[in-house]
């Protein structure tokens, strides 16, 4: 039996990864999970400087998700490749670093000091949070910025290059052909959808930013509709997420078209979730006769 | 070593005051729990995602049982409210740094409790008391009206009250108690709602006090992997290299000169 998937030339020992920013850099859950388990993990967004996020209330619960406006906190690249990406090297798992950045030259600047990390197998650029002002977004929303970024990183990347999209966009396949366009190799989606809540009581919002991305099992059926629609758009590999919470949600994503898949908001929840879904995907794969996880990739047209 | 979410079970459940439920669960996270950390409580309802942080109110002597003393606020603890004996509770634990009992050696300690606050003193209470080392022990609580948790504490310390509407002790807050009562000591250990916070922080800056208070937020992980549930603090935080720090594991109780509140 067969649970390797290869994206982009990189190989991984099964397609169930950790989406960006709910598993810190791996560390955070190194004492739950046995991170040589996973397919990859894939880190908290870092930038080029430290950024400090939002206010707080950063987190609201909501039925079936929860709302986050985190504005991407991070240490930096800089404390990132010293604490974080050292600390992994004692794993035996596939490394993607989430990049984030304000402007073009904060995302090359770090995707140039990643590229002389033999442990980072990939990057996953984000253009996509909606929690973060300035630039970021910009990138996500618009086919033509988008093009633009992806391209400008592709020529200083020294790694494979996944742009992670997000789904408050009118047409996705729109935005998956022009980051396929653009050079990039493969493509992550979806990032959280923009959402509000409203606490009554105190006739105020939830969260200090007003507005956050909503993740967990609430958005899971958009994510696959998205996924399936974008896998039919391009031929890139895709990485599927959006409240995976079982083996059988990831596998949703698998036949709707993702190569990998990613475990967000559900690590919260049950910080086991990726390794049960790893251990339901092969329990799924034995008792339906299945060789070969590749064939399941899309399988439903 | 691997940590684990564990299954507890409710050994007995009591509503001690208007929506104040007081729940002591068998398990064998109470082996590690010190004062002043919280557990992760689990909810049994798949729409309510996130695990509701509850602070450690006391370890039974045997370290079999936990208990924990909460309000009723919403979808979560309303389900946990109805729990009865032997209903299995799904928590992660124990969380956080507790207090530094430590800092009580030798001094005239003030616990200060404020409200929901109030549950943390009882377990810090006794271990002061138990340590034996410290000058002397007050605890200085505040209430909407209903008193909970006053007698519990009065087994370990001198117990001064205060209530917003004079029903019981002080009218007023606890620091009119203090003042009305001409307390004083050298060290502060405190929970409570912010505006108490605030207060106790420039109470103890002022009279050249140390205290650690204990804040809370919203949180979403509780192992410090979201970084939902930040305070700002006077010195750059060692996680993001900002002045935010992680109440879930660089607190909940910080040195209340440390945050800005």
């Amino acid at each position: 039996m067969n649970t390797k998937v290869t994206i982009a030339g990189v190989e991984f020992k099964n397609p169930v990864m950790t989406a960006s920013g709910t598993f810190g850099s791996g560390m955070e859950y190194s004492d739950f999970v046995d991170l040589n388990k996973l397919g990859a993990v894939v880190t908290k967004g870092v930038a080029n400087v430290p950024w400090p996020g939002n206010p707080t209330p950063r987190v609201a619960e909501t039925y079936g998700g929860m709302l986050n406006a985190i504005g991407l906190q991070n240490p930096g690249i800089d404390v990132f490749i010293e604490r974080d990406l050292s600390f992994l090297k004692n794993y035996d798992t596939k490394v993607i670093v989430n990049v984030c950045g304000k402007s073009v030259e904060d995302y090359i600047e770090v995707v140039e000091k990643l590229g002389d990390q033999d442990n980072v197998a990939m990057l996953e650029i984000n253009v996509s949070c909606p929690n973060v002002k300035e630039g970021a977004i910009a990138f996500g929303q618009k086919a033509d910025a988008l093009m633009h970024i992806t391209s400008e990183i592709k020529k200083k990347a020294k790694q494979p290059v996944i742009m992670k999209l997000s789904p408050n966009v009118t047409d996705i396949t729109e935005m998956a052909k022009a980051a396929e366009a653009a050079g990039a190799d493969a493509i992550s989606l979806i990032n959280t959808i923009t959402g509000m809540k409203i606490d009554i009581n105190r006739r105020k919002f939830a969260l200090a930013n007003k507005t956050g991305g909503l993740s967990g099992p609430a958005i899971k059926p958009v994510a696959v509709r998205m996924v399936y629609q974008a896998a039919n758009a391009v031929k890139i590999p895709i990485i599927g997420m959006g409240g995976i919470a079982s083996a059988e949600d990831a596998l949703e994503f698998i036949m709707a078209g993702a190569t990998a898949v990613s475990v967000g908001a559900m690590n919260f929840v049950n910080p086991y979730t990726t390794v049960e879904t790893i251990e339901g995907i092969e329990a799924f794969m034995k008792k339906n006769q299945v060789e070969d996880i590749n064939s399941l990739i899309g399988c439903v047209k | 070593m691997i940590k684990t979410k564990v299954i507890g079970r409710v050994f007995r459940q009591d509503e001690i005051a208007d929506q104040i439920y007081d729940m002591w669960i068998e398990t064998e996270l109470a082996q590690g729990a010190r004062p002043g950390q919280f557990v992760c409580v689990y909810t049994k309802n798949a729409a309510a995602l996130l695990p509701r942080p509850i602070s450690i109110c006391e370890v039974n002597e045997e370290k079999t049982m936990l208990r924990l003393v909460y309000r009723t606020v919403g979808t979560g603890t309303n389900e946990f409210a109805a729990y009865h004996a032997g209903t299995e509770i799904s928590l992660l634990g124990p969380l956080g740094n507790g207090f530094p009992v430590e800092k009580a050696a030798g001094k005239r300690v003030f616990l200060i409790g404020g409200g929901i606050g109030i549950p943390p003193m009882l377990q810090l209470s006794k271990e002061i008391k138990k340590a034996g080392q410290a000058y002397c022990e007050l605890s200085v609580l505040g209430y909407r009206n209903e008193l909970f948790l006053n007698t519990d504490l009065e087994k370990y310390s001198q117990v001064y009250v205060a209530t917003e509407d004079g029903s019981a002790g002080t009218k007023g807050t606890v620091l009119d108690a203090i003042k009305e009562k001409g307390l004083s000591g050298d060290v502060i250990f405190a929970c409570g709602p912010m505006p108490m916070l605030r207060a106790v922080k420039e109470y103890a800056a002022a009279n050249n006090m140390e205290a650690y208070i204990s804040l809370e937020e919203h949180m979403a992980c509780g192992v410090g992997a979201c970084l939902g549930c930040v305070c700002k603090t006077k010195n750059v935080d060692a996680h993001s290299h900002v002045h935010n720090s992680r109440i879930c594991t660089d607190g909940p109780v910080y040195n209340a000169e440390e945050v800005e509140i």
